[in-house]
């Protein structure tokens, strides 16, 4: 069912956890009856330095998760907002299709994260 | 590694003995039991002695018990055609929210063709109150569809009072027993039931055969038209091997059954009480007592059931969870959600359910586990407060 990557991901995920001092927070998924994801990100220079993650959901989506975290590391703001819902399915080798809204879910994160951290930009 | 198998009320392994009534019939004695000649002959007999194993199960006689291919199969049938055989009298069905899949779907499909139905809510057990059957009657209603024993809490309904009101009333009772027949006493005299399922991978028998019992003198309406096999009830040239599994296992259960009961629940109640002792922030799901003797669901608050199999699974442990990650988003068990479970308390979500071969080093072995499992998935879930 699975690539040994994304049991890989899921069985020692990278980057679980939060950033006191994040730069930007996402949060993704649907906070009252599903999968959900909070993202936090830290950033200098317009450059991600730091990712982490906590996951409420299937093993897909903690997979893509941490996949994601790896992914993001070092590139820029500009690159990170490139990411689709099949990005991080790739990354991981594909993902069933039933399964390709946890990945969905990682993009939305980015995005979500995204936002914040232009929104935090202006209020400086 | 050691695997143990803990999801028994999804299918069980076909037991040696039932094997070895089968295998017979697949080769040397392969006849049509329809056929007059010698060769069909050979597979009638045996088949008729199925079919008074399978009556001896629920105290039936041999002449309504009809084959199917399982459960889903005989679901349909009793509910189907129950429905389009009594059209004339009615169009009102009652059945609960807790249903198996193929007792909804039936239901659903129903209702596109013209007729009614009511789905009763269960309490925080899952039980059904039989005041609210009785209330639910109108002229319209032909059948009352409701389960023994739930497959995914275990919770056992109180059928024999059920019975006692579609009689009263007039209405047929159907019961679905696949998760029951065989763990727990069933009769339908006693239980006024008029139509019943079960199926032969439950009870250590070969999948893709079942049984339906109807009360002599009911009519239903077939719903596989063909060449007048099992008097008419279910066309189809007879699945012989099948049906000698399952009268064997049928068998073996009824003479088991007292005796695994006692073990099915010595298993169970040390696996819940070990989880309640050493795992935080845990819920038993359904009823304390009027449960299926083999059957455990447990909420793990904070950590999702598919990553909760998953991780058991990587070390040799299979359980099953109610919630389906599918195309879209997770969904939460029905059943889980009619006892008025929140959905993330029903998402995180596990069944251990228990069979003959299980010991009591099974149970260490879930919890040498379980717990380092699920304080991982909290130390990483998203709706836990974390420090």
């Amino acid at each position: 069912m699975y690539s040994p990557t994304v049991l890989d991901h899921f069985q020692s995920p990278r980057n679980v956890g939060d950033i006191p001092e994040a730069d930007g927070i996402g949060e993704a998924g649907n906070p009252i009856s599903g999968n959900q994801m909070k993202l936090y990100l830290k950033i200098d220079d317009k450059a991600i330095t730091d990712a982490k993650f906590r996951t409420f959901g299937c093993a897909a989506s903690i997979a893509t998760s941490s996949m994601l975290t790896e992914w993001l590391m070092g590139k820029t703001v500009e690159e990170a907002l490139t990411i689709d819902n099949k990005t991080i399915a790739d990354e991981l080798g594909g993902l069933p299709p039933t399964k390709m809204h946890c990945s969905a879910m990682a993009a939305d994160g980015v995005k979500a994260a995204m936002a914040d951290y232009e929104k935090r930009q202006v209020g400086r | 590694m050691r695997r143990i198998y803990l999801d028994h009320n999804a299918t069980t392994p076909v037991r040696t003995e039932v094997l070895e009534a089968m295998w017979p019939f697949f080769q040397e004695r392969f006849g049509n039991a329809s056929s007059i000649h010698v060769f069909g002959q050979d597979a009638r007999a045996p088949m008729e002695e199925a079919r008074a194993q399978v009556a001896g199960l629920i105290n039936a006689r041999p002449g309504e018990i009809y084959f199917t291919s399982g459960g889903t199969e005989s679901d349909n049938l009793a509910i189907k055609g129950i429905a389009y055989a009594n059209r004339d009298r009615g169009n009102h069905i009652i059945t609960t929210a807790i249903e198996h899949s193929a007792v909804l779907s039936s239901g659903a499909f129903l209702e596109t063709q013209g007729f009614k139905v009511t789905y009763l809510s269960v309490d925080a057990y899952g039980l059904v109150d039989p005041n609210e059957v009785e209330q639910a009657i109108t002229e319209r209603t032909i059948l009352i569809s409701m389960m023994h024993a739930n497959n995914e809490i275990g919770t056992i309904q109180p059928i024999k009072k059920i019975g006692a009101i579609a009689q009263q009333h007039e209405v047929y009772f159907h019961t679905d027993t696949v998760q029951s027949a065989g763990k727990l006493p069933i009769d339908v005299e006693a239980m006024q039931v008029d139509l019943l399922s079960l199926s032969a991978h439950k009870i250590y028998g070969p999948k893709g055969v079942g049984a339906i019992y109807i009360r002599k003198g009911v009519e239903i309406e077939p719903t596989a038209h063909g060449g007048h096999h099992e008097n008419n009830v279910r066309s189809g040239t007879e699945n012989t091997t099948g049906i000698i599994g399952l009268g064997k296992a049928a068998e073996l259960a009824a003479q088991d059954r007292e005796g695994e009961y006692r073990h099915l629940i010595e298993l169970r109640d040390t696996l819940e009480k070990r989880i309640v002792d050493e795992v935080e922030d845990v819920q038993i799901n359904g009823h304390p007592t009027k449960r299926l003797p083999g059957t455990l669901n447990v909420s793990f608050y904070g950590a999702e059931g598919e990553s909760l199999l998953m991780s058991l699974d990587m070390k040799g442990i299979a359980v099953s969870t109610g919630s389906a990650c599918t195309s879209g988003s997770i969904e939460p068990s029905h059943v889980l959600l009619a006892l008025g479970l929140d959905p993330h308390t029903a998402l995180g979500s596990v069944r251990f359910s228990f069979g003959r071969d299980n010991t009591i080093a099974d149970v260490d072995e879930v919890m040498a586990h379980l717990p380092g499992i699920v304080s991982r998935l909290r130390e990483m879930s998203a709706v836990m407060e974390h420090e």
